[in-house]
């Protein structure tokens, strides 16, 4: 039952994945990117980290695409007309040096999966809400007071940079 | 039984997915999509390492990651409207302000 829960949340990740690149339209492969954040939720869902598949949905699926799609209403983009119209070089060469990433990827898998070590009956206490925040908030208390931080001088930094204009003449 | 192999394959196919975006598209926003894409894969890995180990600080790691993630979208996207205002244009390869 969970394998066949994982192939099909995974189906579905890769293809909305190929969808969004392959799309012409650019809100389309906005929201393809939508639908693969809401997949991998449901993969975190399968390996117990509940804290996490809410957060994905809520930040991710919620918070980062609702600004790229404010941001391409702002810019009221065009699709892109010569988008695998015609063979191109730089197609070829850009899905080889993908091919060769998957297989870098695969093989340094394979070569460590046999040393890592058999624990998988603590998994469910792992990942609740509970849990990230006793940790977080002890352990983790500093960096996530620097987070704050972070995300303030971001916000800041946004408005500067999306404010300034180059005089013209 | 799910076995760990099946979520790091599925992370190392979404990267690459991410790496090929990043390499064919010319919009700028879906350039940044792309990267939003990559970022998740590792994400994904860090959480099925996490969570096969039995051990939460990886989780507590993609909890950073993802406010990381949140401010560079956020000033990425102000980027790029800064651009647009300026060139009106997201096309990556009519962007040259630093090429000489």
């Amino acid at each position: 039952m969970i394998v066949y829960l994982f192939i099909l949340l995974a189906v579905l990740a890769i293809g909305s994945a190929l969808a969004m690149v392959i799309n012409k339209n650019v809100v389309n492969s906005a929201l393809f990117l939508v639908i693969n954040m809401v997949s991998l939720a449901g993969i975190y869902l399968l390996l117990n980290a509940q804290f996490l598949a809410v957060i994905q949905i809520l930040v991710y699926a919620g918070a980062i695409m609702v600004l790229f799609l404010f941001v391409i209403m702002l810019l009221n983009v065009e699709d892109e007309e010569k988008l695998f119209d015609k063979f191109r070089v730089k197609y070829f060469l850009a899905f080889i040096l993908g091919a060769a990433v998957v297989g870098q990827i695969f093989y340094s898998i394979a070569g460590v999966t046999d040393m890592l070590p058999e624990i998988s009956s603590n998994m469910a206490e792992i990942g609740t809400v509970e849990a990230a925040g006793d940790v977080l908030y002890t352990k983790y208390l500093f960096p996530f007071e620097m987070t704050a931080i972070l995300l303030t001088a971001a916000v800041v930094g946004a408005l500067m940079v999306a404010q300034y204009k180059i005089k013209k003449g | 039984m799910l076995e760990i192999d099946w979520f790091l394959g599925l992370s190392a196919i979404m990267f690459s997915i991410g790496i090929i975006g990043v390499l064919i598209r010319r919009n700028a926003v879906v350039i940044f999509m792309c990267v939003e894409l990559m970022l998740n894969a590792v994400n994904l890995t860090l959480v099925s390492f996490s969570s096969f180990h039995g051990n939460i600080d990886g989780q507590i790691f993609v909890f950073f990651a993802l406010a990381v993630a949140a401010a560079e979208a956020v000033v990425g996207l102000a980027i790029i409207i800064a651009i647009f205002r300026n060139n009106l244009t997201v096309d990556v390869t009519e962007i040259n302000l630093l090429r000489w």
